[in-house]
Parts: structure tokens; C-alpha cells; sequence
């Protein structure tokens, strides 16, 4: 047997969400933690180029990512998809004004969820940021982050649009709750 | 409680503090009042007016001072709009902008639905809420001699500040801005000299 740790995701996607916002030159990176996003939040906080604000809540972002644009500088969003329902109202602006928003959400309640808690507002995530007219995408697979994320940020900042990219359950990973024993 | 009496006249206020604008002044308003208040002081490129997005004002502002530092950044909005964003002032105050003041017309009612007493008139202090936040200055402003020194205040990039201004409760006849989010969001930016996508 080996001793090797199993790799589940060979592409470094994690990286590769942060990659991305450089490559579009986001300034600004808002996020209400999760430890999906946990390595481009800790990349963006060590990047002098880029200002990194964490939110008390989600549609807090909304707000700040509007004024960096009419300031000219472009930023993100990252959430878990339960912070998703606290924007609801808020996306309203990007909505009114056509800025661009660059959402990128883990989800929850989606696969494999531990947590009961979680699946109301996982399984209405997509749906009601559509309702709210923010287009979206979905990443199961590593290998779909990249060219999801690359696209959803041309079409939020070269089209003034509300774009989300949904980081699926079975990506991310199950959530370990309880350590088992041998 | 503080007693201090809900004094001055809003629109006069609001003027007072606009007058004499610099061009390094930009202002976001909350949605309501507050924007007509704005409106009535002299409509200008560099206001951002909210129609909506209630709870966002002091956002808004974040964002826009962070992405210009080298301006001063004043959003003007109202009690209760800035109650129902309370979170963003612990947002703000962590992030210490050296260009960034909220301006809260504070009358202690909720002005635009009926003049139901609202949080602050029901004893919350939102100076000495930013105070505890870590917000570099407070300030609570009852006369013109105030509202003169907060002008001051404003210019001067002292840190993030946020001045509780004690309004009277009434509601002066509506001067509307545009409420086209598109033309308002592209004619700020031209005004910085951005382009339109």
C-alpha cells in the first residue's frame, strides 16, 4: 500500500482563482472568509498591489467593489454561497448603475453536506443571483476554474456585468467534521 | 443620553458643508433625503447618488477612497441608512482610510416613511459607535460654527472620520437627482477621467 497522500485535485486551482484576478487586473479583493478561498485570500493579503478587505457581510462588498469602480480600479468578491442570500437587495446597485461584479462563491448545501443548515440557501444559490440578474458558472472540476474565471471576469469588467463563478461542493472537497480513528 | 437638541436646518447644513467645493471633493450619497439634500446644495459630476442599495452608502465611499486616495471622500447619508450598514463602520475603521468622512443627518427619525423614531432617537450615538470602532476622529455637529469646522475636517485627510449632525426633523420639498444609475456611474468616472466601457 502506499504511503502517498491522495492528491484529489491535481490542478492547483486554488492558485489559479488568484491567478486569474491578477491577470484582470483586480486592485481589490472583499471576501467574508471560507477555507476554500482561504489561499487567494491569504495571497491578496500579501499582495502590495492589491487592497484586501475583509466584510463584516457580504453585501458589504457590493457596495465597496461599486466605489473602487468609480474610481477606476477593478476588485472581487469572495464568498461562501450563504452569503449569497445576504446580498440579495444590495445587488440591486450593480443592477441600476451596470457596474461590473466579480463574484467567486464556494458553495455549500451542494454535495456532500454535513450540515442540514447549509443546504436552504446552497440549493437556492444559483437561482437567486440569477433572479437578481448576476450570470453565473459552475466549476466541478479543477480544470474548469481557470477558463470559468477568465471568463466571468471579461464579461464583468469589459461588459459591465454582474458575473459569478460557483465553486461546486465536490471540488472544494468534503468538509471533514469528525476525525475517524483507524 | 446625550440631550443635545436636533438643531440645525438640513438643507442649510448640507449646503454648508459643500460650499466653496473642491475638485478633490467626491460624494456618495445614501438613498432618500439625504440625496435631495445633496441635490439642493448644486448637482455636480462627482456625486454619486443612491436611489437604492440601502445599508451601502459608506461602502461606496470605502471602495472609491481606497481607489483614490490622493481625494477626499465625504458620504452623506442618513441615521437609519447607516444603522442598517453598522458593520461597514467596523469594515471602515479596520481599513483606516486616510481620505474618508460619513456625515450622518441624524433627526432621530425614520424621515422618509412617516417620521417613526428611530434608533438614534431612541438613544443609539453613532459618534461614540465610530469612536469605539477606532475611527480616527468623531465629531457631533448642532450649529453652523460646526458644520464650518467639519468642512475644514473633510479637507484636511485626517483619517476616517464620521460626524453625527443633529438635523431637525422635516422633510423640505424633494429636489431629485437623476436617478439613472448608468449615466450617474459614467459621468462620475468621466469627471475622474475614465473612460466608458
Amino acid at each position: 500500500m502506499s504511503s502517498e497522500p491522495v492528491i484529489a485535485h491535481p490542478a492547483d486551482w486554488r492558485s489559479d482563482v488568484f491567478r486569474v484576478l491578477k491577470r484582470h487586473q483586480v486592485r481589490h479583493v472583499a471576501y467574508v472568509p471560507d477555507a476554500g478561498h482561504a489561499a487567494a485570500i491569504d495571497m491578496a493579503v500579501a499582495d502590495p498591489d492589491i487592497a484586501a478587505v475583509a466584510l463584516t457581510t457580504e453585501e458589504e462588498g457590493i457596495g465597496y467593489l461599486a466605489g473602487a469602480w468609480l474610481g477606476g480600479e477593478r476588485g472581487a468578491l469572495l464568498m461562501q454561497s450563504s452569503g449569497v442570500g445576504n446580498c440579495i437587495n444590495m445587488l440591486a446597485l450593480p443592477a441600476a448603475g451596470r457596474f461590473p461584479l466579480l463574484m467567486v462563491v464556494t458553495m455549500r448545501g451542494d454535495w456532500a453536506e454535513f450540515n442540514p443548515w447549509q443546504n436552504p440557501m446552497g440549493q437556492a444559490t444559483e437561482k437567486a443571483l440569477n433572479l437578481m440578474g448576476v450570470l453565473t458558472w459552475r466549476a466541478d472540476r479543477a480544470e474548469d476554474v481557470e477558463p470559468l474565471l477568465h471568463g466571468a471576469a471579461s464579461m464583468a469588467f469589459n461588459g459591465d456585468s454582474a458575473c459569478a463563478v460557483l465553486l461546486g461542493q465536490r471540488l472544494i472537497g468534503e468538509k471533514q467534521w469528525v476525525k475517524t480513528n483507524g | 443620553m446625550d440631550k443635545a437638541v436636533h438643531a440645525l436646518d438640513r438643507r442649510e447644513a448640507v449646503a454648508r458643508l459643500l460650499a466653496d467645493r473642491s475638485p478633490d471633493l467626491l460624494v456618495v450619497t445614501g438613498l432618500g433625503s439625504p440625496a435631495y439634500d445633496v441635490m439642493a446644495a448644486g448637482d455636480d459630476d462627482r456625486n454619486f447618488y443612491l436611489w437604492g442599495a440601502m445599508g451601502g452608502a459608506a461602502m461606496v465611499g470605502l471602495g472609491l477612497a481606497r481607489a483614490q486616495p490622493g481625494k477626499s471622500v465625504l458620504v452623506v447619508t442618513g441615521d437609519a441608512e447607516a444603522m442598517m450598514g453598522l458593520g461597514a463602520l467596523a469594515t471602515i475603521a479596520v481599513q483606516k482610510p486616510a481620505n474618508l468622512t460619513i456625515a450622518v443627518l441624524d433627526n432621530g427619525h425614520f424621515g422618509e416613511t412617516g417620521m417613526q423614531a428611530s434608533h438614534t432617537g431612541l438613544g443609539v450615538e453613532l459618534d461614540k459607535v465610530a469612536a469605539s470602532l477606532g475611527f480616527a476622529w468623531t465629531d457631533r455637529v448642532s450649529d453652523l460654527a460646526g458644520v464650518d469646522a467639519l468642512r475644514a475636517k473633510i479637507a484636511a485627510l485626517a483619517g476616517a472620520g464620521l460626524a453625527v449632525l443633529r438635523i431637525r426633523a422635516e422633510n423640505p420639498p424633494r429636489v431629485l437627482p437623476p436617478r439613472d444609475g448608468v449615466h450617474l456611474k459614467n459621468r462620475f468616472r468621466a469627471a475622474l477621467g475614465f473612460a466608458t466601457n
